[in-house]
């Protein structure tokens, strides 16, 4: 645990670094940087955490961002209007937790992929509040494009330490321990003495409040919005991926994996406009099939939840018959030492 | 008199039509190890389900403690001292053996911190003989040492009140002694405990009051060996013909 | 709008829809993957009906069979080649990965035909019945897709094969230990399911414009039916289809048009939360 803090002090300092170097490419790379690893580590806290797999991302930014958006158009000052985006988006989350908790598995992914469809189609058709699909323009900030630049670094980057910070309270406290818990036997949790229900909504809500914030800041920043780019559905897909990729469950893997993905597609598949998204595409599947564990299930750490891809857990069809959940024997060799990290 | 620690007025559960518990009604007081026999299908699980918080009675009335927990949730129940135990067992299988029990000391024992619950769950480990396998996985252990684990977790809960479902099914001759052995241990430390049993040797070694459940009704009530002569008893477990030709 | 022809307007969506929905539904339900692919499947079996028209003049209703059998053909290499490691891992997993596969797919056909929306028009009038007007393209594509239907449901039935499949669905260990070859069966059900991907998206394409962009949409309303009709079974999609074709024809008569995908969505969710199995649900065997 120390040392994956450390490392996240020193990949947060150089981040924090770009700027000096001059280069404003560069500085949006490391804004987008900072941006996805947020989004991954907060979803990583109802995915990852708890094993609910959630395509809600996007439904956060997006609503974080048209949040963001109204408030600064009505003339509250920016950093206020980002607050009060989080306020809307964490309501927003801790509401339909409550009915969206209720579903697992492929329940629970279709229904929160709809919410991302439904926010967007609201979008669209309510015109007279949200400009429709012709979108909103937002108030560019004063200063010219490189002070607005390093602005928006500055801000994705405190949200990257705010969403970490977030992770390692979890993490380390009751309502990580009892998150995984869910993931691994939600009835026996229940059982045990854990309110399941609170839990997960926490687990949800906590979950949606930095995807509002960098919506809104990422409104501020382009100073336009969309409901399809507001509403992505490409983005709710890739952040999970991200994490995957990283390695789920665990403080530092939503961090690399984000960072690895980001620079991927910036380097390699940038570069094939036309296949990018073929691309990715094949990253995705190359990604799932022969890298299960994630990045950091390579360097074979105990991660405090092995991905879930590893672990073939024989999930209960639709049409289940009822057994008790059926407990896997751990294949992978499991250092003992992270036990009491 | 105290007030009973648990007290069943007119409990019943309906599956559609069914009736899977039927009228019961008891009372129980702390510090006993009762027993709660009965044929395949009697109820016995579907009552502690019902006793537990898992299902919603249908009718009737449960007091806890002199508290009404009628419509309580299970981690409700567990956090007010009823603690149980599956029949299969249900630990959680990536999380090592001295984490799934700190999850029992840590949420319905009410520990104030992460460490401090596994440094109770040692000792829960300890009591139960599990301590050389605190850091393997869950998922590793052979079936008398997750009944173990089910059990150590169980204490870590403090419970009030413990039901042991079926906590013998799938072991041998000498781990049974053992078992036994464990139990009685657990009830000298003024737990109250309420066993579903199938093992008679069990049942008559360990239990000073008998429950019998059959059809969901509960047909009898008292020491094990009142009970076992009791015709309606012996009638439930092996026929009426069976129950006549010992009549007379 | 006459009511009757907002029924007539329903049910012959609804039919497509159904058509739409069941090969989606019986991978659900059988392999218990989500096939991200499934509206990307529609869409190039559209557009391979329309160039196939555009360039050597087949008539859609003849291009129909090659084209499902080709479908049915990339289905059953996917399904071998990648979606059998898929089975049993977490939704996560899988909905990623064909999620993954849909991408590559979908910048494929961009790449080789392009987003153009196209369709196949048939000149063929309409069809009054006293005050309901319905052009005749629909009508053989309402009627095609119901025939395809109720013969897949037919052959579910009937045939050594669908039995399989159904008793995979029910439960998937006993029929393993009954001697049916699971892999086939996964294989058997994923190819139809893409076979009739292609004969639907064949059919749709005679009655409105095709193009890559609705690929996500054409899944969307997927998911709708199975959610209100339940997974797995023919008998469920068509009852999922038609109810969602009339949910949106009235939604779109009473409250315009933009919103009969909203309300679709809409009761999805709340059926989501209330009742998931659907309405024919986990009982809707066959």
């Amino acid at each position: 645990m120390k040392r994956s803090i450390a490392v996240f002090i020193v990949f947060a300092i150089a981040i924090a670094l770009v700027p000096l170097g001059g280069n404003n490419f560069f500085v949006q790379q490391a804004t987008f940087v900072a941006m996805y690893c947020t989004l991954a580590l907060s979803w990583n806290l109802i995915g990852g955490y708890a094993g609910y797999p959630s395509f809600a991302t996007a439904a956060f930014v997006g609503l974080g961002a048209y949040a963001g958006a109204l408030l600064q158009n009505a003339g509250i000052p920016m950093v206020f209007a980002w607050a009060g985006a989080t306020l809307v988006t964490g309501v927003f989350a801790a509401l339909l937790g409550f009915g969206l908790l209720r579903m697992k598995g492929h329940y629970f992914a279709v229904g929160s992929i709809s919410i991302v469809e439904v926010l967007r189609l609201i979008a669209s058709s309510w015109s007279s509040l949200t400009g429709g699909g012709e979108g909103l323009n937002l108030p560019i900030l004063a200063g010219g494009p490189e002070f607005a630049g390093r602005l928006y670094l500055f801000a994705m980057l405190s949200m990257m330490v705010i969403a970490f910070g977030m992770t390692v309270w979890v993490d380390r406290g009751r309502l990580g321990f009892g998150l995984r818990c869910i993931e691994q036997n939600e009835d026996a949790a229940d059982m045990v003495g854990i309110n399941v229900t609170r839990y997960k909504t926490m687990g949800f809500t906590l979950s949606a409040l930095c995807c509002g914030t960098v919506g809104a800041i990422s409104a501020s920043w382009v100073a336009y919005i969309a409901p399809t780019d507001a509403f992505s559905i490409l983005m709710t897909l890739k952040v999970p991926v991200m994490v995957l990729l990283g390695g789920p469950g665990t403080i530092l893997g939503p961090v690399i994996g984000a960072t690895g993905f980001v620079l991927l597609e910036q380097t390699v598949w940038a570069q094939f406009l036309d296949y990018n998204q073929a691309a990715l595409g094949i990253v995705i599947v190359l990604l799932i099939f022969f890298l299960p564990g994630g990045l950091l299930g390579l360097t074979r750490r105990t991660s405090r939840i092995p991905a879930t891809a590893a672990h073939p857990v024989s999930q209960e069809p639709p049409a289940a018959t009822g057994h008790p959940a059926a407990v896997e024997t751990v294949t992978q060799a499991q250092s003992s030492k992270g036990v009491h990290a | 008199m105290n007030t009973p620690l648990l007290q069943v007025a007119g409990l019943t559960k309906r599956f559609g039509g069914i009736a899977a518990v039927n009228n019961v009604s008891f009372d129980l007081q702390a510090g006993r190890i009762v027993g709660l026999i009965g044929p395949n299908g009697a109820g016995k699980t579907t009552l502690v389900n019902l006793i537990t918080g898992v299902h919603q009675a249908s009718s009737g009335s449960l007091r806890f403690n002199g508290e009404d927990v009628s419509g309580q949730r299970p981690f409700e129940s567990a956090l007010r001292g009823l603690s149980r135990t599956f029949q299969i067992v249900q630990p959680f299988p990536k999380m090592s053996v001295l984490d799934n029990v700190a999850a029992g000391a840590l949420y319905a024992g009410r520990s104030p911190s992460l460490h401090q619950a596994r440094d109770e769950a040692m000792e829960h480990l300890e009591f139960v003989g599990l301590r050389a396998l605190a850091n393997r996985p869950a998922a590793s252990l052979t079936l008398p040492s997750r009944k173990r684990l089910e059990l150590a977790k169980s204490l870590a809960m403090r419970p009030k009140l413990l039901l042991l479902d079926e906590v013998n099914a799938g072991l041998n001759s000498a781990e049974i002694v053992a078992a036994i052995e464990l139990i009685r241990a657990i009830a000298a430390r003024g737990i109250t405990v309420l066993l579903i049993e199938h093992l008679m040797k069990v049942v008559f070694s360990l239990c000073d009051d008998l429950l019998v459940l059959h059809h969901g009704e509960l047909i009898a009530r008292g020491e094990p060996q009142t009970v076992a002569n009791d015709p309606t008893v012996i009638e439930a477990y092996l026929g009426s013909k069976y129950a006549q030709r010992m009549a007379g | 709008m006459e009511f009757l022809q907002v029924i007539v307007n329903g049910l012959t969506l609804g039919a497509l829809y159904a058509c739409l929905a069941v090969g989606f539904s019986l991978v659900w339900g059988v392999l218990n993957v989500i096939n991200m692919l499934h509206g990307s499947l529609i869409i190039l079996g559209g557009y391979l009906t329309v160039y196939a028209w555009q360039h050597w003049q087949v008539h859609p209703l003849v291009a129909l069979l090659p084209v499902a059998g080709l479908l049915f053909l990339l289905g059953w290499v996917v399904q071998m080649t990648m979606i059998n490691r898929l089975v049993r891992q977490p939704v996560l997993t899988t909905l990623t990965v064909t999620f993954g596969l849909d991408l590559i797919l979908y910048n494929a056909m961009n790449v080789v035909f392009d987003a153009t929306p196209r369709r196949v028009t048939l000149d063929l009038g309409t069809l009054s019945l006293g005050d309901v007007v319905l052009p005749w393209d629909r009508v053989i594509a309402f009627a095609l897709a119901l025939g395809l239907t109720l013969a897949l449901y037919a052959v579910m039935r009937t045939s050594k094969m669908g039995r399989a499949i159904v008793a995979v669905r029910m439960d998937r260990d006993a029929a393993e230990l009954l001697g049916i070859r699971i892999d086939r069966v996964y294989a058997m059900t994923f190819a139809i399911g893409a076979g009739l991907a292609g004969a639907c998206g064949a059919l749709m394409a005679l009655v409105f414009p095709i193009t890559t962009n609705i690929s996500g949409l054409i899944l969307g309303k997927a998911f709708v039916v199975c959610v209100i009709g339940g997974l797995g079974t023919v008998p469920g999609a068509l009852v999922g289809g038609l109810a969602l074709g009339l949910i949106e024809s009235f939604g779109g008569n009473w409250f315009g048009p933009q919103n009969a995908v909203l309300i679709g969505f809409g009761l999805m969710l709340i059926l989501l939360m209330t009742r998931p199995t659907g309405l024919l649900g986990r009982k809707g065997y066959e």
